[in-house]
This record gives structure tokens, sequence and C-alpha cells, in this order.
């Protein structure tokens, strides 16, 4: 909420105009202070240009009994996207806002200019069920701008290889849905473990029959897990392709490790969707990384003493958790609160998450942004 | 910075905070009969494991409230941001009009400033008050958390929270740690040693009122002090003072440029003679806005029947210690629904002296726990109506502007003594608290 006057718009006209323009955004702050002029714009139109980029749900389609489609009317700051690039999404569940990263499955070329998101319920998944099964059109989200580099290349290879499994299939899908009139030879191997749990199943079926692409199905259930060395049966000219890999953990270190071993790792892209989740341990090392001391600190101490007593410069205020002076942002890590015993952590999605110092210990290694 | 190799080992727990637990590593004293005033001691007839019960059943009713948070309360919050810009955004345009008469009255000018005056009370008690105090940074909106809210007031948010937050909650009534305890300004307690000083109070009373978002923002500076103690200070005191006070002037100069030129100088575009009437909207809102936060905040702590505490009896205080002189400390005003929004829910002053960083909403279903908790252990759980409680502080107010009745001594006679003491420059208008 500070009221920083923004400057770089107005400098596309001529230089009157410019100057009028920003006596007009001076005059719009100087009522608004202590507020920015947004911060009541927002209320009439959040979607607006030059807005924080937000987004409002108009639709919500199931795939599967445990996948559905999002569609979001993105605000007119949307600079669209590559596809196989991913957004992050904050939506606030039960009062909180959560962020998770999402692949972009929507045509890009679609005049309505709206984008889409195909999140896939995992078990105890706080942001995907909600997705899914409880999120309604109207709700309002916040978005960033789309980003990632599990994209095509700008000259198309010749041929290309695809293997997906379970939600792995989304970057793909919009790959697919975009650049599959563009892209020569097409094979895709898509894992799942049943049948019924194939998200775009019809999609991919019309694909292969109109053939522009080929596609090997692996339902766990009936063929047990894909195993790579089939590979040489499945796709023989594996080798010779362009390959796109997106799925659990598993089938990841698996294609690394095979591509490596033949010596086509440039060959290979990959896409990780599992954010790295730090176990809740019992104390850890604490970094301060702007005052660069490292310390360890025990599960019972909190953070704002393991800080001081290292010589940290540590904002602090009643020490006991009420009065909020001692907020720092956890960069990455876990902690523990030491009323309620209730873990806080981040993971690659949530960036930052602010902590409360004086209440907090280390539940494993913590960087504070300090 | 070179560390000694056993500091980065494993920082230890010692000087770990006696108020983060309700069990304590040493025994705690039985409290005594009386005070060191002499007057009773409110809390003598409880064991420390008393106390530690009560501890345990306050984190508890805590622990409820606080799991339960959700889309209810953040919808709650997000509404009455809402209503309060909305609020301000109408009252604003209405006063574009304020100049106009129709039959003898300027409509625009009464509904845009009785609703601008609303809205700034909103805004500082329900909204601003309670962000800062970090109520609803769980929601994890950057846009609604205490380190990012700048509110409506003379004194920047940064250095309200220090004061506020920081000093007032947790050494709350406690003399001498206390500094909103009569702000420097007013004797509100027997036990608060009387100058002549004090002699004066019910006109500095009325002055603060009036004047309360630039004595608040004096206040949060510590610009007393630091008038006082000036000779004394180091250089790099001197120094944070001054950036500071440079902080609080740029803020009153936006706040003042914002009400009192760039809103009137709009109304002069609307060609209907509201520029002068914009003004005086805006100055009467302030006040109004002024008398009314002053008013609910000194029913908060000031009002007869609220104790206070001495520096040497807070040592070691645990959790259970700690909200036994929360409870003890604070009073609260009963009301409609209405009037707990209006007053940013402090009305639940005792609740929110528990729980500083309790949602506001959510002060009214626990307070029936409270005042039980607080008869079942025999303590006095103070209440009372808006009129009830401002008349007791104003009496106060009046009453403690003399010294304390003693035995043998007329009260005549010490205030002479205090004034011929001043006049001859023995250091009379000392305001010690
Ligand atoms: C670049 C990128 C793109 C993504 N695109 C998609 C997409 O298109 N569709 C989609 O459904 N998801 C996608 N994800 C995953 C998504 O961001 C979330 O991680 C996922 O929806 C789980 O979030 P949650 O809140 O439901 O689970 P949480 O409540 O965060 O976690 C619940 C449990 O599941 C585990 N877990 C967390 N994430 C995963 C995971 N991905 N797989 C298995 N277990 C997990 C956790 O360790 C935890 O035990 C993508 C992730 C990234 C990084
Ligand atoms: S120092 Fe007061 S909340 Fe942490």
């Amino acid at each position: 909420m500070t009221a920083t006057l923004n400057r770089t718009s107005a400098t596309r006209h001529t230089p009157r105009l410019a100057g009028l323009l920003d006596g007009a955004r001076k005059v719009a702050h100087a009522l608004a202070t202590p507020l920015v002029p947004a911060d009541y714009l927002d209320l009439i139109d959040p979607l607006r240009a030059g807005a924080d980029l937000r987004g409002r749900i108009v639709d919500v389609t199931p795939e599967t009994a445990d996948s559905a489609t999002i569609t979001i009317q993105p605000g007119r700051g949307w600079d669209g996207h590559a596809p196989g690039q991913y957004i992050r999404i904050g939506i606030d569940i039960d009062g909180v806002r959560h962020w998770r990263a999402y692949s972009l499955t929507h045509r890009a070329d679609a005049a309505d200019g709206l984008i889409s998101i195909t999140p896939k319920a995992i078990p105890d998944g706080k942001v995907s069920n909600h997705l899914v099964r409880a999120t309604t059109p109207g709700t309002l989200v916040m978005l960033d701008q789309a980003t990632g580099d599990f994209t095509l290349p700008a000259t198309l290879p010749e041929r290309t290889l695809f293997i997906t499994a379970g939600s792995g299939i989304t970057p793909v899908i919009g790959m697919l849905r975009n650049s599959l009139d563009d892209l020569g030879d097409v094979v895709q191997i898509h894992c799942a473990p049943s049948e019924r749990d194939v998200m775009f199943r019809d999609e991919l079926l019309s694909y292969a029959v109109a053939s522009r692409l080929t596609l090997h199905e692996n339902h766990d259930d009936v063929a047990g897990v894909l195993d790579l060395a089939s590979l040489d049966t499945l796709v023989p000219d594996w080798r010779e392709r362009e390959v796109w890999v997106c799925g659990p953990t598993g089938l990841l270190d698996a294609a690394e490790a095979h591509w490596e071993a033949a010596g086509l790792a440039d060959r290979l892209h990959v896409e990780r969707f599992r954010p790295s989740v730090v176990e809740p341990g019992d104390g850890g090392t604490v970094t301060f990384d702007r005052s660069t001391v490292t310390v360890d600190a025990d599960g019972g101490t909190p953070i704002l003493d393991a800080g001081e007593a290292a010589g940290v410069l540590m904002p602090s205020g009643c020490r006991m958790g009420i009065c909020f002076g001692c907020v720092v942002p956890l960069r990455e890590g876990a902690v523990r609160d030491l009323r309620t015993g209730e873990i806080t952590s981040t993971d690659e999605n949530s960036g930052a998450v602010p902590i409360q110092t004086c209440v907090s210990a280390a539940a494993g290694a913590c960087a504070i942004d300090l | 910075m070179t560390l000694a190799p056993e500091r980065t080992s494993t920082a230890t727990r010692t000087g770990v905070n006696s108020r983060l637990s309700v069990t304590s590593t040493e025994p705690r004293p039985q409290r005594p009969e009386l005070k060191k005033s002499g007057r009773p001691n409110p809390a003598a007839h409880l064991t420390p494991e008393q106390i530690e019960e009560i501890g345990r059943e306050l984190d508890a009713i805590r622990a409820e409230v606080m799991d339960s948070r959700g889309a209810k309360d953040a919808a709650y919050i997000r509404k009455v941001i809402k209503t309060q810009r909305y609020l301000e955004m109408g009252s604003r345009a209405a006063l574009l009009f304020s100049g106009v008469k129709y039959r003898g009255v300027r409509p625009f000018w009464w509904i845009g400033t009785a609703g601008l005056s609303v809205s700034k009370i909103l805004e500082n008690m329900e909204i601003g008050h309670n962000v800062m105090h970090g109520q609803w940074d769980w929601m994890r909106d950057p846009k609604i958390h205490s380190t990012a809210w700048e509110w409506d007031n003379a004194s920047p948010s940064s250095q309200w929270k220090h004061s506020h937050n920081e000093i007032h909650h947790t050494f709350t009534n406690v003399l001498g740690r206390d500094n909103d305890l009569g702000y420097g300004i007013l004797r509100v307690d027997e036990d608060q040693k009387w100058t002549l000083f004090y002699l004066f109070q019910p006109i500095w009373h009325v002055a603060n009122a009036l004047m309360f978002e630039y004595s608040i923002a004096a206040y949060d500076l510590e610009l007393g002090g630091y008038l006082a103690k000036k000779k004394r200070l180091s250089a790099e005191e001197k120094a944070k003072f001054r950036k500071e006070a440079d902080e609080v002037l740029a803020k009153i100069k936006r706040q003042a440029t914002k009400d009192y030129v760039v809103h009137p100088a709009m109304a002069a575009a609307t060609f209907t003679g509201s520029t002068r009437h914009t003004l005086t909207a805006n100055i009467v809102a302030n006040l109004v806005r002024n008398v009314w936060t002053n008013t609910v905040i000194i029913c908060g702590h000031f009002p007869p029947g609220i104790e206070t505490f001495e520096k040497t009896s807070i040592e070691g205080e645990t959790r259970g210690d700690w909200y036994l002189r929360q409870m003890l400390g604070s009073g609260n005003i009963s009301g409609s629904k209405a009037m707990h929004v209006m007053t940013g829910n402090l009305s639940h002053q005792i609740e929110h002296h528990l729980f500083p960083d309790m949602p506001s909403n959510r002060y009214a279903e626990i307070a029936p726990k409270i005042r039980d908790l607080m008869e079942r252990n025999d303590l006095k759980y103070v209440t009372g109506s808006l009129a009830k409680q401002v008349g007791g502080v104003y009496w106060k107010v009046v009453e403690l502007s003399l010294p304390n009745k003693v035995e043998g001594r007329r009260r005549r006679d010490t205030i002479l003594k205090a004034a011929r003491k001043a006049i001859k420059g023995k250091g009379g208008q000392g305001r010690r608290y």
C-alpha cells in the first residue's frame, strides 16, 4: 500500500499529455492517501487493466471423477502464454489464501480470451480438492502471469515423443491443442491407474483416430507401471525424438536416468509438479539470509531468541505472540508454533510466508529473509 | 561478525519469555493481601495453581476460536472494508455539493459529514486498529496485513504499532511501564503520584480528546520524553527521533493535504460554492472521530473498578499471571451490535486484551465464557453502558486532579505547597507517573 507513482505508462504520450496524466495521477494519490487509488478501484473493477492480476472463475467442468477443468476470465493485464506453461493461482479456502501452480490447458487463440487449468484432486490435497469439488463460478482468484520453460521450441521438431502420467497430461494437452497440426510426427504415451482415470481421453482418442498422433495408453491396472525399457518396442525411434515428460516423481527420475544413459539428456524436457515439502522435524539450522548468519536451533527455542543469540538484529516487541512486531518472511522451511504445535511451512508455490519469530521454533532447516 | 563456536552450535533456552507458558519453572509466590500502595490486592485469594488453571482455561478458549477461523470471518472483514470504502466515496461525493442550500439547510453537508465521520471511525477502529494487531494476518492476504496497513490517522502505523501493540499490550496498567495509563498527561489511578500539573487535568483531558489523533502521534513519537531528556540523549537516539519525527510530519502533511486542500479544491469544480463547506465537513468529521475514539479508549482502562499493578509484581510473570492482569486491567462497554462495531469491538476490551490477535468479530461469542470464568474465580468483570463508563472516567479525571486524601493533612495545603515550589522553580511541573 505504498503510494508509489507509476510513471511508465505516461511515457508513451506526448510530453504535455504525459505531464497532465502524471498530474492527474498525483491528485488521485493525494485524494486516496493513506490508501492508493487502486484500493478503491479494485472494489469497482478488480479485473481492470493496471490492477494486480486476478481472474474470475466462469466455469467448472468435470473431466474424470477427481479432476475438473476450471475456466477463468483473466484480468485485462493478462499477457498470454506459451502452451506448456503454467500459472500460479491464489485462492482463498476457509478464509486463508493458498497459492499453487497449474498448467494451462486452453487454446491460446480462443476469441473469448478465457484461460483454463485442469487440477486433479489428490488425497488430502487442500487446493486440488477445493478446486475440483467445491469451487463455484463467480469466485475471484489471484493470478500470476504464465511462466515455465516446458514449452515447444520456436522451430518445431520433426519427430516428437510425449510421455505423460496422471495429471501430467495437462501441459501436454495444452501443447497438442495449440500445436498438433504444426508438429510432424507425434507419439504420445499416456499412463493412468485405470481407463476411467484418464483425463481428456476422448480428445486423445479422437486425435489418434484421425491419425494426427500415435497414442499408446498404459493403464496400470492391466499393464502394470510403465517400464521405460519397453520404449524400444513401443517407439523404436525414441532416440531420434525430442521428448517431453510430465508425471509423478518416479517417472521423471526414471526418464532422466534413461535419457542420460543414452547420452541424449539434451533431448529430454521434464516438468515436475511435486513441490518439495519440508518434512517438519524438531529443530534445524536457521539461516538469516541478509545477515549471513546460520545457527542450529533446537525445537524449543523461538527463532527470535536463536537469531538474537547469534547477533542478528531481529525486529521484536512483546516476545509472546501478541504484537506482531517480530513478523519476518520465512523464505523457505518449516516452523512450529510453540503455543499450539501448529506447523507452518513454505513450498515452491507459496513463496515466502510471514512468521512470528517470537513464538516459532525451527521444524526443519529454515531460511529467513533478514 | 565472528561467533565463538559454542554460540553457533546450539541456542539454549535461557531467557525464554516466562509469559509463553502457563507453568513456571520456579514456584510462583502467593500474592500479598495488600498492594504496595496499601490498597487491597484483587487477586490475593488465588493460589498459583488456580492462576495456572485460569491460564489453561483461557488457552483453551483461545484455541477453540483460533482453530475455527474461516471463510465467514474473512467475509466479515472484507465486508466491513468494502462498506467503509463505499461509505467514504459516497460521503465525499455528497460533499462536492455541500454548499447547495435547500429550504435553509445544506442537506449534502449534513449527509456527507455524518457519513465521513462514521467512515473515519470504522477505518480507525474496526479496521485499522484490528488489522494492525495482526487479527487478520492468518488470511495471508498481503493487503489486509499488519505489516502493510496504513491508517487514516496522523500517527504512522509503524510507530503506533510499537507504542500500542508492544508497550501497552505487554505492560497493560503497570505503573511506570504502561504509558497509556493517562498518556503522561492524566492521573487516572490513585496510585499514580500527584503533581501540580494534574490540577488542571480536566482541561488537558478535553484538549486531548479534541486533538486525539495528534496527541497519539506525539505520544507514539514519545515527544514529551524527548523534550524532557533531550540533553542526555546520544547522537544516535537524537537521529532516530528526528527520523521518526520526519515520518510523522510527512504523514500529517499528507493527511491534512487530503482533507483540507485536495478534497475542498475538488468541490470547487462543481461551482456550487462547496469548497468552504467541504473544508468544514472534513474538520468536523476529524473532530467527531477524535472525540469518539478517545471516549472509547478511556473506557477501556480508566473506569472505576479497574486495577493497576506495580512494576515488581510482574517479575517472572507466567502466561496465567499475564492473563490475570489483562482481565483485571481492562473494562468493557455494554451495548448494541452497532455500538460494538463502531468501537472496533474495543467495547470487548477485556476479551481484546486477553487475545489481541483474535479477529474482533469473535469477541462477542467468548465474552460470556470470560465473564463466567472471572466470576467463578471471584474476579470483578468490569462492564457498563457507555454513559456509565464515560461518566465514571470524567468523574475520576476531576477527582484525581486533586491529591489523595491523607489523614491529618489538608489537600489544600498539599496543593499550595506544590504551587509555591513551582513558583520558586523547583520542578513543580514534573509530569511523573
Ligand atoms: C509447474 C507445476 C505445474 C502443475 N500443474 C498441475 C496441473 O496442471 N494439474 C494438477 O492437478 N496439478 C498440477 N501441479 C501440482 C499442483 O500445484 C499441486 O501441487 C497439487 O494440486 C496438490 O496441491 P494440494 O493443495 O491439493 O495438495 P497439498 O494439500 O499441498 O498436499 C497434500 C499432500 O499431497 C502431497 N502432494 C503435494 N503435491 C503433490 C503432487 N503434485 N503429487 C502428489 N502428491 C502431492 C503433499 O506432500 C501432501 O502430503 C503443478 C505443479 C507445478 C509445480
Ligand atoms: S514480538 Fe510481539 S508478536 Fe512476536
